[in-house]
């Protein structure tokens, strides 16, 4: 196939963003992610991309960066890992109560400490409630497709909020897959240009960026953002199915793999759920009814679908990738509050699995199956550690 | 009203009255006034008018009562009363946006 590339999950995202050709990118080198940046930088040598890269000394710089071109009116992205994303945290805020379209590829990858370079989704649930919409692949394919989607999501003029397209660190940043790319021109005219309502460009119609803003105005604009996540909610399931027509995939927010008369499901994020495929394909072949939900988009959090989907389900075990201490793992929290109003609920079970890049394997999902349909398994499980 | 916090109305600070943070009042005794300008130099608030070269009553929409007007004029004919003092019912309202 001619328009089947090898890539890496980080080649996969700076490829993306070549064909994009934003504005701005503003970035600091971070393990797992110097590799998007390090692709991308080069097309920018090369003069392939007309982009205004600035190199800047910090996270926090970057995301300062990030921010004053978006609000100037530029199409701006970077990319980060998680140290990089702490630093960040409090412009990650900014930008979006800013309201500004700024798209970021994280690798995730453990918070320190202690300090760990590999992967899991402590760095990005450390920011779930910033107010950044955040996607989760699965592939190097979901991070090319998810990350052109995401420039026209953020910018939805009903929208308007920064997007996090997530991929596993390592595991996908550094693992190369057959990548089906999109014909540039398709994706430029995909894309289009960004036409901001206001930018500080704009000298004809001076605004001010960033006042002060106190009790008497605060809280109306973090109304408003709580609505354009509603809204983000309401308007992605169009907006995929107007992408599939250029990348010949509907990217729902979530994605049922057997699930139709599984009475055991699990749900997961990210390359786990590629994992999982592989093991439900197996017990299959033995009789067992299993299936996999993999969550796409965790913000905004798609609780409806999810519930509709799985109403009927017997057991559900929940595969976190980061812990909450002294609180339940954060997707399975997500997940228990999603059927809270259910009358007949299936039971949840949460699984912690794979902090700092611990090994998840099909015979520790297998295990998770088994302890489902056996009745075996408890409450809170930690798959993989050493007790 | 806009989204992110932005302000699209160049120069609308002027409808965001800010004397309701005052706990003291400037009372200017204008007949002992040399009108040397020094308050209206100082003032962090710009709220001390100015007529025809002349220093006029203090804004009361905008001073908070900082109390530097009184400390810098040097006839001191500034006094820093209560806000207590005076009627509270009149309340600043500012303007919708
Ligand atoms: S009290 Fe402060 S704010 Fe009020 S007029 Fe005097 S200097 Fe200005
Ligand atoms: S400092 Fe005193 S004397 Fe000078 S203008 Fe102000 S009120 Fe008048």
């Amino acid at each position: 196939m001619k328009n089947m590339k090898p890539l890496t999950g980080t080649e996969a995202a700076s490829y993306a963003m070549k064909q994009i050709n934003p504005d701005v990118v503003a970035a600091y080198p971070i393990t797992p992610q110097s590799d998007i940046m390090h692709g991308f930088s080069q097309y920018v040598a090369d003069g392939k991309v007309d982009t205004d890269l600035i190199r800047v000394e910090s996270e926090h710089s970057a995301m300062s960066a990030c921010v004053g071109a978006s609000a100037a009116g530029a199409r701006v992205m970077t990319a980060s890992s998680s140290q990089g994303i702490a630093l960040m945290h409090e412009i990650i805020y900014i930008a979006s109560s800013t309201r500004l379209p700024i798209v970021m590829n994280v690798v995730n990858r453990a918070l320190s400490g202690p300090i760990n370079i590999h992967c899991d989704h402590s760095d990005t649930m450390a920011e779930r409630d910033s107010g950044w919409i955040q996607m989760y692949c699965e592939t190097a394919q979901e991070v090319y497709d998810l990350t052109i989607l995401a420039v026209k999501l953020s910018e939805h003029k009903d929208i308007l909020l920064p997007v996090m397209v997530c991929q596993d660190g390592f595991i996908t940043s550094h693992g190369v897959e057959p990548v089906k790319l999109i014909n540039e021109k398709k994706v430029k005219k995909y894309v289009a240009n960004y036409k901001p309502k206001h930018s500080l460009l704009n000298i004809k119609k001076p605004i001010t960026v960033g006042p002060i803003d106190f009790y008497d105005f605060y809280f109306e604009h973090k109304r408003q953002q709580v609505d354009a996540m509603q809204k983000a909610k309401s308007i992605y399931p169009k907006m995929a199915k107007e992408f599939s027509k250029v990348c010949g995939k509907n990217y729902r927010y979530i994605e049922p793999y057997k699930t139709k008369d599984a009475d055991h499901v699990i749900i997961t994020m990210s390359s786990t759920a590629g994992t999982t495929k592989e093991v439900i394909d197996v017990l299959r072949k033995k009789g067992k009814k299993v299936g996999l939900l993999k969550i796409r988009m965790f913000r905004p959090f798609p609780n409806k679908e999810i519930v509709k989907e799985l109403k009927n389900k017997k057991t559900i075990a929940v595969l976190d990738r980061a812990a909450s201490f002294g609180a339940e793992a954060p997707l399975y929290s997500e997940i228990r509050s999603s059927f809270y109003e259910e009358k007949n609920k299936p039971e949840i079970f949460s699984y912690v699995f794979g902090l700092g890049g611990r090994e998840i394997n099909p015979g520790m999902i297998e295990r998770v199956y088994s302890e489902l349909i056996s009745g075996k398994a408890k409450k809170e499980n930690y798959l993989g550690v050493r007790e | 009203m806009p989204i992110g916090g932005i302000i699209i109305e160049p120069g609308n600070s002027k409808n965001y009255k800010t004397g309701s943070w005052r706990t003291f009042r400037p009372i200017t005794d204008l007949k002992r006034c040399i009108h040397c300008m020094q308050c209206w130099v100082i003032c962090p608030d710009d709220a001390i008018a100015v007529k025809n070269n002349k220093r006029i009553e203090t804004d009361l929409d905008f001073c908070k009562g900082c109390g530097l007007c009184a400390e810098i004029c040097p006839v001191k004919c500034i006094e820093m009363k209560k806000e207590s003092e005076f009627n509270c019912n009149k309340k600043i309202k500012n303007k919708k946006m």
